[in-house]
C-alpha cells in the first residue's frame, strides 16, 4: 500500500485516495474549434510510461483535494507531490 | 500410549502439565509447549499423511514454517481448519487433528496406487494427461483431480471466530528473534527507537535455543531470556511471539499475522482468534534466519528422513528423540552438532560425511565423544515404506560420480544437512534483487530497494560472533538515523565452536541399474527425473521449469526445494546458479487464513449500511427493504398476504388515483455556492443554466467527456449564488468527485464551492392528484396554487414549526412535490404527512412502485443511462444546447454518435397484453432465424402499467424512433420465452405531460 504525502494533510495511506489518471493531460479550452484528432487524443489517448509519471490522486477520504503525484510506475517510488495548481518542477 | 521417545529432564516443555489430544481418532498425550509434531514423535508416530501426487507416506521433515509434509486438518470448537502445519500448531486439551490427502486412511491409502503408476505422472502430467477427449473433463478428470487434490477441506459453515485488523507505525520492525533480531532490537531500543520485534514461534531466541554457545558469559537461552525481559519492560518496544511477518509491500508497509488463540482450547471472551497487523515501518531489519537444505538421494521422502537441525530442535526444545538409531548424512559441520546432541542423550549416531578429510573444533569434539564417522560416504537410498528401517550407503569417489562398496545398514531415522539457505523472501518481496554468494552457495539480498536491511544468517552470515556484532551495529545505525540519540551499547563477547567449509555437493548419483525416486520438492512430489525431463523437453527459463514441474509451487513455497532444484538445473545445463537465476518470491511467506485477511468485514460489517431518518417508521409499517448501493430503501409495504407484485401495483395505482408518499432521502444532494455557480452549472450540464431565476428548479443531464450520460437530476436556485443540486442515489459520490475535479484542476478561476449535503436533508416525495390538497393542509400559510407554486417552482415554508423546503418536481409524472427538512426532523415530517394525508387516501410507496410510475412515463433511470447511452439515445435531445459548450459536447459530433442506426429509447407492449417481458430480453425480427440471431436491442426495464393494466417495458432499439408501430419479438433465452411485442412511444402515459403542470 502506497504512502502518499498529501500536500494538505501529510503522509496518508493509499486507501484514503482514489487514483485519477495522467496529470499532464490538459483539457482543450471551451468553445475552441479543434480537430477530431485533437479531441480524441484528449479523451482517449494516454501514455503508459514505465518510470516517472505525473498523476492525479483525489484525497477522497481526507481533504477531498485533487493532488498531483510524481511516481515511478515500476518501483512505486514517489518523488514529490503537488497541490492541484502548484507549478511542477 | 506412553511417550517412548521422550527424554527425561531435557527441553522446554512444561512437564507439570500433561495434555491429551486426538490424532486420526486415537488419543495421545503430550506436554504443554509441545507442537502436534513433537508430541506425535514423542509417541513414536511418524506417519501423518500422504504425498500430493503419488500418495507416498509422509512423516515430519522440519520443525517450523519450512515443513512440507505434516499438513493436517484441525477441529476446534466444532470448526474445521485445513492446512495446519503440525510443526507449528501447539497442542491443547481436547485438540483433534486428522490427516489429509489420503482415503480411506493414512495407513491404507487407495491413491497410493499412483505410486505404482508413476510412469504416468511425469513432469507436466496435468498438461499431458487430462487433455483429451474434452468430454472426459467433466465426468472423469475433474472428479479425479478433486478427489486427489488439496490439503484438507474448508468448512462451509460460518466462522464464528473473530479476526481483527490493526494498523501500527514504528521506527523499526525486526522480523525474527534469533541472535541478530535480539541484538539489533536491543541496540535500537536502547537508542530510543520505537521497535516492534516479531517472532513466528511461541519461543523467542531462534537458533540460540538449540546452539551450544556463550554470549556475555551466559548460555544462548539465558541471554535470550535476559534481552527479552528487558525489551518487554521498555515502553518504546513491542515484542510479539506467534507472529509471522508474511508480506513486504510498497513504501515499507509490512503485514504480520498474529496467532492469538490458535494454541488455546477456546478463544477467550474479548480476544480474537488471529490479528492481522498492517505495519508502516520507517526501517526494517530482516532477521528471518535460514533454513537447512536437504540432501537428495533415493527415497529421500521416506518418513524418518528429516533435517538434522529439526532433529536437534526436537531434542533440545521438546525433549524428544526422532529416532534411537540415527544416521546423520551431512556435507557440513551442522550435522555434527545434531550427532553430538544424540550422543549426549545416550543415543549412538553414525555420521556419513560427504567430505573426504575435514577438520574443525566440532569434528574433533565428535571424534572425542567416540561417534562413528564415515568420510566420503553418502546415503544411496532410504529403505522402508512407512518408516525408515535401513539405508543403503556407499563410499563416493572424489569427483562425486562413482559409488563403491554399497552396503545396507540398520537405522530408524536419517538426519540430513546440505548446508543453509538464507530466507530472503521478505527482502525479495521488498524489491531487493538478490545476488548469489559463492561461499555459501545461496542467494543473499543485494542493494536495499526500500528502507530495509537484512542481518544474521538471512544475510548469509553464519558465525555467531559476526552476527551479533553486525546486528548491534545495524540496530544502532538505523535507529540513530531516526532518534539521533547516539546511545550505543557495548557488544557482548561471544564464544562459539569454529566450523569449516561445507562440501559443494547435494545430489547423490543413482547406482547402476537402480531407478530410485530422488525428491527435490517434497510437498509437490517433484523428483530429479521430472526436472531432467522438463529440460529434455525444451524448457529453459527457470520460471517455466517451475510451472511445468510444479517445483516450489506448493504451500511451502519451495522453502526446502528451490536451491536444490536450481543446483540441478545448472548442473545439467552446465551453467552456474546465478545464470539460471531464481523464481520470484511473492507474499505470503507462509499461508495466512482467509479469516485473518477478511478481518471484521463479514456479514453486516462487510459494507456500511445507510438508513434514512424515517427507517424505523418503514420497519413498523411492514416495509420490505432493498439494497440501493449502501442504502436500505423500502421496496414495498406489505399488506396482508400481498407479494411484491400485488403490493407495488396497489401503491402505484394509489399514486395515480389519490396520493402517495415516497422516502427520497437517499438522493444525492450537493450544495453549489459562489458567484460563478451559474457559469459552472452551465458548463457541467448539457442545457442552459445562466437564466434560471431564483426560486426555480431545472432538470439537467451531465455528460462525461466521452459524451456518455453520467447522471441526471434537478437543480434548484435557492438564492443568487446558491444552488441545490440533486443526483441519483447511485452516482452521488462520483458526481461530487467530478465537480471537484473541474473546479480544482480545470477551471480553478471559477469562484465556486461544492459540498455534499445528502446527510443533512430528509426527503419525502408527495405524488398524485390529491397532493396539492394535502400540501394545503400541511402548509396552511402558503399559496400552493398552480400560480403560487408552479411546476419547477421552489418555496420555503413552515411545517408545523419545522422549516421545510418544497420543490415542485416529479419523477412519477403526477402532480408532485418534494419536501425536504433537516434530517433530525425527517421522522416528524413523515408522520405529519401520513396523519394529514389520511383523508386523501395517502399510502406510502416503495421503489418498486416508483419504478412502475417512471417506466410508464418513459422517464429514464440507471437501467437506461447504463454507461453506453448519449442524450440522443434516451430522448433527451431537447436538453442538449446547440449554443454553448459543456463537458462532453465535442464528443457528440463523433460519427458513431450521430449515425442513424443508434439504439434509441422506445416502449414495448406485448401483443397479448398479458405476458410480462423479462428485463434483459433481446429484441429480434425473426425468432426462428439462424444463430447468432441479429439483435436489434434490449429491454432495459419492465413493469405492469397501472394506467392501462397490462405489461409495459422500456427498450433501447436500433433506429427505435422509426420502428414505432412495428411488431417484433422479445426473446429471453434465460427464461426460455419468446414474446411477440409492438413498439410504442416510450411516453406511454400522459405523453403531453399535462399532469405535472396541473
Ligand atoms: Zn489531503
Amino acid at each position: 500500500m502506497l504512502y502518499i504525502n498529501c500536500p494538505h494533510c501529510g503522509l496518508r495511506s493509499q486507501n484514503e485516495f482514489a487514483y485519477g489518471g495522467d496529470a499532464t493531460v490538459k483539457r482543450p479550452e471551451l468553445n475552441k474549434e479543434i480537430s477530431d484528432q485533437e479531441w480524441d487524443n484528449f479523451v482517449y489517448l494516454r501514455k503508459s510510461p514505465r518510470g516517472k509519471h505525473l498523476e492525479l490522486w483525489h484525497h477522497i477520504s481526507g481533504c477531498r483535494q485533487w493532488i498531483k503525484v510524481e511516481r515511478d510506475t515500476s518501483t512505486h517510488e514517489i518523488f514529490k507531490t503537488y497541490k492541484a495548481n502548484e507549478a511542477i518542477e | 500410549m506412553s511417550q517412548d521417545f521422550r527424554l527425561d529432564n531435557v527441553g522446554m516443555v512444561n512437564r507439570e502439565k500433561k495434555i491429551s489430544f486426538k490424532f486420526n481418532g486415537k488419543k495421545y498425550f503430550g506436554f504443554e509447549g509441545d507442537t502436534i509434531a513433537s508430541a506425535l514423535i514423542a509417541n513414536g508416530v511418524h506417519l501423518v499423511g500422504r504425498s500430493f501426487k503419488y500418495h507416498r507416506p509422509r512423516g515430519f521433515f522440519g520443525v517450523g514454517v519450512d515443513e512440507p509434509y505434516a499438513i493436517l486438518q484441525l477441529d476446534r470448537n466444532n470448526e474445521r481448519d485445513p492446512n495446519i502445519r503440525a510443526t507449528e500448531q501447539e497442542i491443547f486439551e481436547g485438540l483433534e487433528v486428522k490427516s489429509v490427502n489420503c482415503w480411506p486412511s493414512v495407513n491404507f491409502d487407495i491413491g497410493a496406487i499412483n505410486n505404482f503408476l508413476k510412469m504416468f505422472f511425469p513432469a507436466g502430467f496435468y498438461y499431458k494427461t487430462f487433455m483429451w477427449p474434452p468430454s472426459f473433463w467433466y465426468k472423469i478428470y475433474e472428479p479425479f483431480i478433486r478427489m486427489a487434490a488439496g490439503f484438507g477441506e474448508a468448512s462451509i459453515k460460518h466462522d464464528k471466530e473473530r479476526y481483527e485488523h490493526k494498523y501500527e507505525y514504528c521506527d523499526l520492525l525486526i522480523t525474527g528473534s534469533g541472535p541478530s533480531g535480539l541484538a539489533s532490537a536491543y541496540a535500537a531500543a536502547k537508542n530510543g527507537a520505537r521497535v516492534i520485534l516479531a517472532e513466528d514461534k511461541p519461543r523467542f531466541g531462534g537458533s540460540l535455543l538449540t546452539s551450544d554457545v556463550n554470549i556475555g558469559n551466559q548460555t544462548g537461552v539465558e541471554w535470550t531470556e535476559k534481552i527479552i525481559a528487558e525489551l518487554k519492560s521498555m515502553p518504546n518496544v513491542t515484542v510479539k511471539n506467534r507472529s509471522q511477518v508474511f508480506g513486504y509491500y510498497d513504501h515499507n508497509m509490512l503485514v504480520m499475522s498474529e496467532r492469538i488463540s490458535d494454541h488455546l482450547p477456546k478463544t477467550q471472551k474479548y480476544l480474537p482468534k488471529q490479528r492481522l497487523w498492517y505495519i508502516r515501518a520507517n526501517e526494517v531489519l530482516i532477521s528471518s534466519g535460514s533454513i537447512e537444505r536437504p540432501l537428495v538421494f533415493g527415497n529421500n521422502d521416506t518418513p524418518g528422513v528429516m533435517l538434522s537441525s529439526a532433529a536437534k530442535e526436537y531434542m533440545k526444545v521438546y525433549g524428544v528423540l526422532v529416532g534411537k538409531k540415527p544416521l546423520i548424512f551431512t556435507n557440513n559441520d551442522s550435522g555434527y552438532e545434531t550427532a553430538i546432541e544424540f550422543k549426549k542423550n545416550g543415543v549412538n549416531p553414525i555420521i556419513l560425511d560427504t567430505r573426504s578429510n575435514p577438520s574443525s573444533d566440532i569434528i574433533t569434539e565428535a571424534k572425542n565423544l567416540n561417534i562413528e564417522i564415515k568420510f566420503s560416504y553418502v546415503v544411496v537410498a532410504a529403505k522402508g515404506y512407512k518408516k525408515v528401517k535401513s539405508a543403503d550407503i556407499a563410499k563416493i569417489s572424489d569427483d562425486k560420480k562413482e559409488l563403491f562398496n554399497i552396503e545396507n545398514i540398520k537405522c530408524d531415522c536419517i538426519c540430513v544437512s546440505g548446508f543453509w539457505t538464507p530466507s530472503i523472501h521478505l527482502a525479495s518481496q521488498s524489491g531487493n534483487k538478490s545476488k548469489f554468494n559463492e561461499k555459501i552457495d545461496a542467494f543473499v539480498p543485494d542493494k536495499s530497494k526500500q528502507q530495509e536491511n537484512t542481518i544474521g544468517s538471512a544475510n548469509g552470515i553464519f558465525t555467531l560472533e559476526e552476527t551479533i556484532k553486525d546486528a548491534f551495529d545495524k540496530g544502532f545505525d538505523v535507529s540513530n538515523k531516526i532518534t539521533e540519540k547516539n546511545n550505543k551499547v557495548s557488544v557482548p563477547t561471544v564464544v562459539e565452536k569454529k566450523s569449516t567449509d561445507h562440501d559443494k555437493f547435494w545430489c547423490v548419483p543413482l547406482p547402476k541399474g537402480k531407478s530410485y525416486k530422488r525428491f527435490l520438492d517434497f510437498q509437490n512430489d517433484v523428483a530429479v527425473s521430472d526436472i531432467e525431463l522438463a529440460l529434455r523437453e525444451g524448457f529453459r527459463s527457470i520460471e517455466h521449469v517451475k510451472r511445468y514441474t510444479t517445483l516450489g509451487m506448493a504451500t511451502d513455497q519451495g522453502k526446502t526445494s528451490n536451491l536444490n532444484g536450481l543446483q540441478l538445473v545448472s548442473d545439467i545445463e552446465n551453467k552456474v546458479v546465478p545464470q539460471v537465476g531464481h523464481t520470484t518470491f511473492r507474499p505470503p511467506y507462509t499461508p495466512v487464513s482467509i479469516g485473518a485477511i477478511v478481518g471484521r468485514e463479514v456479514g453486516k460489517h462487510s459494507k456500511p449500511t445507510r438508513k434514512s431518518p424515517m427507517h424505523s417508521w418503514h420497519e413498523k409499517n411492514n416495509a420490505v427493504f432493498v439494497d440501493a448501493g449502501v442504502w436500505l430503501r423500502p421496496r414495498y409495504y406489505k399488506q396482508g398476504n400481498e407479494g411484491l407484485f400485488e403490493a407495488s401495483k396497489r401503491e402505484a395505482k394509489n399514486v395515480r388515483q389519490n396520493v402517495g408518499v415516497c422516502d427520497v432521502t437517499t438522493l444525492g444532494k450537493i450544495d453549489v455556492k459562489g458567484p460563478d455557480a451559474a457559469e459552472f452549472l452551465n458548463r457541467v450540464y448539457t442545457n442552459a443554466w445562466l437564466k434560471l431565476p431564483v426560486g426555480k428548479a431545472r432538470y439537467g443531464v451531465m455528460l462525461r467527456e466521452d459524451g456518455i450520460v453520467m447522471d441526471d437530476g434537478t437543480t434548484t436556485r435557492i438564492s443568487e449564488n446558491h444552488y441545490h443540486m440533486t443526483t441519483t442515489t447511485a452516482q452521488a459520490a462520483n458526481v461530487l468527485s467530478h465537480l471537484e475535479y473541474y473546479l480544482q484542476l480545470v477551471w480553478p478561476e471559477l469562484n465556486v464551492n461544492v459540498v455534499s449535503t445528502t446527510e443533512q436533508w430528509a426527503g419525502a416525495a408527495i405524488a398524485g392528484p390529491n397532493s396539492r390538497k394535502l400540501l394545503m393542509k400541511l402548509f396552511s400559510n402558503l399559496d400552493v396554487s398552480n400560480e403560487g407554486l408552479p411546476f419547477m417552482g421552489y418555496k420555503e415554508a413552515d411545517l408545523f414549526g419545522v422549516p421545510a423546503k418544497i420543490y415542485r418536481i416529479s419523477f412519477s409524472g403526477e402532480l408532485a412535490y418534494e419536501i425536504n427538512v433537516e434530517s433530525d426532523n425527517g421522522y416528524f415530517m413523515w408522520e405529519k404527512i401520513m396523519e394529514v394525508g389520511q383523508e386523501f387516501q395517502i399510502q406510502p410507496y416503495g421503489t418498486e412502485a416508483l419504478s412502475t410510475l417512471r417506466i410508464e412515463m418513459g422517464h429514464v433511470a440507471g437501467s437506461e443511462l447504463d454507461g453506453r447511452t448519449i442524450p440522443y439515445d434516451a430522448s433527451l435531445e431537447g436538453l442538449v444546447s446547440k449554443k454553448k459548450d459543456f463537458i462532453g459536447k465535442r464528443s457528440l459530433n463523433r460519427s458513431a454518435f450521430t449515425s442513424t442506426d443508434r439504439e434509441k429509447l422506445v416502449g414495448l407492449v406485448p401483443i397479448d397484453k398479458t405476458t410480462s417481458i423479462p428485463e434483459g430480453s433481446y429484441i429480434v425480427k425473426d425468432p426462428k432465424a439462424k444463430l447468432p440471431n441479429p439483435k436489434l436491442g434490449h429491454v432495459s426495464a419492465s413493469c405492469w402499467s397501472v394506467e392501462y393494466d397490462n405489461p409495459f417495458s422500456l427498450a433501447i432499439i436500433k433506429d427505435g424512433k422509426n420502428m414505432i408501430g412495428q411488431k417484433l419479438f422479445a426473446m429471453s433465452p434465460l427464461k426460455n420465452k419468446t414474446i411477440p411485442v409492438e413498439i410504442v412511444s416510450s411516453h406511454y402515459v400522459d405523453p403531453e405531460g399535462k399532469r405535472v403542470r396541473s
